[in-house]
């Protein structure tokens, strides 16, 4: 641009002119800035509440900021708070979280990505069919089947264990994620599948040579739904995981629900940002990523 | 042995008849060009010839051998796709070598196969980028390679030049004509461009809904188009077509009597409805009073030579005429019709007579 010769150009020069306070944009950052702070002024609330100690929360100033900051509460809500009988805190909770998440959205991912490729390229008869029933499955009611998947649970012998967890949390997740991984292999050329037919690879060679080195950002969707979604599962962790494998979500609503002694807002307070602090994670490291995902999922059903 | 033999081919999506009955020999070394509008089942075609769609019916020979039923790298075929269809991960030389991975062929061997290709098509430097990284012409310059190292006899090609701008395709038209004398295979290449056609074909196939209407070498597909619809096809500007009704021999258009003499073809009976088809440079301009009476209507200068409209006998015809002649809207003229180059049509069955 800069070896252009004088007087080459005859137009309007300099950087775009723009309207910083336009109507338009005071609205714009008018709407997202009281939207921020919607969402913004509890967790204040929360970190503020959880530095404090009790006799200043008695007070009753939940917008002030602590007076004199102490780190008590989570360090008694990691190690020592009491869920139901025993007074460990949460930290035998995460461990189990941590135990049922990743098995569940490695076998979940993994499964539904194969079936969205299946049903995607390799047609059969009534594959539509299937694909149908899968996704039928995701508007039944969880609560219609808690009770049978108990059972079954029980004839298996998986009842009050990480693997019966990890099942229910695996066939739960399917249709979801298999709608997302169908969508999105159904959106990538027809024509590559067909080169890689002609170049002689098979299902799989073509599901890893081809179809996943192109699918980084659904794989990210996927893994963020499934992170989420589990971690931040109560029900199926209450009922099918049995007392000494409870998630931490159980063991967060324990310390907060239990009728014993004094209410220690604080120490609850900083339990609940730990409990969160996976999903905000995951969403922080990948949020770009995620809205990519899903719009490159959304182009073709 | 004819390298490829469709014989008897249907295919079907649930009710639709995409493929009827198809029944095709391509000798060994051909240049067939499938040829017809869109939708008319080209593509369907040639997926069932690569073994990428299952047929409903028929089968498909590939030198000799039955493969109706074998999986695409079974069936010693290359393909080249109109989308490029490269793999976009990977890099030039992954892209050549990924079906010969697959085939699990020697290191050494995978890399002289490349080095060939990439020579013959000139894309050696190119070898270690990826696919984005490439012009839409050099993408199909690879997406040829890709078959290319294979190392087959027989490619099939699917509108490999629709993606690219006027001067590329033309030039690349070239280069698919080169290549194939110099590997002498058998290539079935599908395209609606009739210049495509004409220029590439040993011979073309003209298809519609389903069905072949014309199997020919170009210059008969041309000259003696076999039914209505491949007269009205191929060729740019159309043929004109003169409605009229056989008679002592000739043809009575309106109230003018076309002689038939000389015409390259079978029998008119009088009182048989045809349509007289003649190519705008089949048609000769002299002055008023010399041949068949006409008006011009419009004067379109074209470059290298002129379209002529004229109304004849109320109806409407084009011809190509010199640049540098002119004629004035209006102006009377007359008519000369180089009969042995023409075509007679039968209204009802629409074939040529
Ligand atoms: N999977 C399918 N299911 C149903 N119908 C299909 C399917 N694929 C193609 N068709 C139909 O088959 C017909 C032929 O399609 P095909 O792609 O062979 O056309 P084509 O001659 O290659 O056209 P184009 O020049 O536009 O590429 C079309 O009418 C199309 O709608
Ligand atoms: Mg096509």
């Amino acid at each position: 641009m800069g070896e252009l010769a004088p007087g080459t150009m005859t137009g309007p020069r300099g950087p775009k002119p723009r309207k910083r306070l336009s109507a338009r944009n005071i609205m714009l950052y008018g709407t997202l800035i009281v939207a921020a702070l919607y969402y913004l002024l509890p967790l204040y609330v929360m970190v503020v509440t959880s530095l404090k100690g009790m006799p200043e929360i008695r007070l009753g100033n939940v917008f002030a900021p602590p007076l004199e900051i102490t780190f008590e509460p989570w360090v008694k809500a990691w190690s020592s708070a009491c869920t139901g009988l025993t007074c460990e805190g949460l930290s035998s909770g995460f461990w189990n979280s941590v135990q049922i998440l990743i098995p569940s959205v490695v076998v979940s991912i993994a499964i539904a990505s194969v079936n969205g490729y299946a049903l995607a390229n390799w047609k059969f008869r009534g594959s539509e069919m299937f694909f149908t029933i899968l996704l039928f499955g995701a508007f039944i009611p969880y609560q219609v089947m808690i009770y049978p998947i108990v059972i079954i649970l029980r004839e298996l012998g998986l009842f009050s264990s990480l693997g019966g967890l990890v099942l229910v949390h695996t066939i739960f997740g399917m249709p979801i994620l298999t709608l997302l991984f169908r969508n999105y292999f159904a959106s990538l050329p027809e024509e590559l599948f067909k080169a890689a037919r002609v170049d002689g690879a098979g299902f799989w060679g073509i599901f890893f040579k081809v179809m996943m080195p192109m699918s980084l950002p659904i794989f990210v969707v996927a893994i963020i739904l499934q992170v989420t979604g589990i971690w931040n599962d109560f029900l199926f962790g209450v009922i099918y995981a049995g007392t000494q494998n409870y998630p931490m979500t159980v063991q967060l609503n324990n310390i907060v629900n239990s009728v014993q002694g004094v209410k220690e807002y604080n120490v609850n307070m900083a339990a609940t940002i730990l409990t969160g602090l996976v999903p905000l994670v995951v969403y922080f490291v990948s949020g770009k990523l995620f809205v990519r995902g899903i719009a490159a999922g959304a182009v073709k059903g | 042995m004819p390298s490829i033999e469709v014989k008897n081919l249907s295919l079907s999506f649930g009710a639709v008849n995409v493929l009827n009955a198809m029944n095709i020999e391509v000798e060994d070394g051909e240049f067939l060009v499938l040829l017809g509008p869109s939708g008319c089942g080209k593509s369907t075609l040639l997926n069932c010839l690569a073994g990428l769609l299952d047929v409903s019916d028929g089968q498909v020979w590939i030198k000799g051998r039955n493969v109706t039923w074998e999986e695409p790298k079974d069936r010693g075929i290359g393909m080249v796709f109109q989308s490029y269809a490269l793999y976009p991960q990977m890099s030039v030389r992954g892209n050549l070598s990924f079906g010969l991975k697959n085939a699990r062929l020697g290191k050494a061997e995978i890399e002289s196969r490349i080095a060939r290709a990439a020579e013959i098509l000139q894309i050696e430097p190119l070898l270690d980028r990826k696919p984005g990284a490439l012009s839409g012409g050099q993408r199909q310059r690879v997406a040829i390679g890709r078959a290319l190292v294979r190392d087959v006899d027989v490619f099939l090609f699917d509108e490999p030049l629709s993606n690219l701008d006027a001067k590329l395709r033309s030039e690349l038209r070239v280069e698919i004509k080169r290549l194939h004398q110099k590997l002498r295979n058998t290539m079935v290449y599908v395209t609606h461009d009739q210049i495509e056609a004409l220029t590439l074909a040993d011979r073309i196939a003209v298809m519609r809904g389903g069905i072949i209407q014309q199997l020919d070498n170009p210059k008969t597909i041309y000259n003696k188009p076999a039914n209505l619809f491949v007269a009205g096809f191929i060729g740019s500007p159309a043929m004109s077509m003169l409605e009229g009704v056989g008679a002592e021999g000739g043809v009575q258009i309106g109230d003018l009597h076309v002689p038939l003499a000389g015409y390259d073809g079978g029998q008119v009976l009088q009182g048989q409805k045809v349509v007289l088809g003649v190519r705008p440079e089949h048609v000769e301009v002299g002055p008023e009073g010399a041949g068949l009476p006409a008006i011009v209507d419009i004067d379109e200068p074209m470059g290298s030579d002129s379209l002529l409209w004229l109304t004849m006998a109320g109806q409407q015809i084009s011809v190509r005429i010199g640049a540098d002649v002119r004629f004035t809207p209006g102006q009377a003229v007359g008519l000369r019709f180089d009969i042995a180059k023409s075509s007679v049509f039968d209204v009802e069955s629409e074939e040529r007579i």
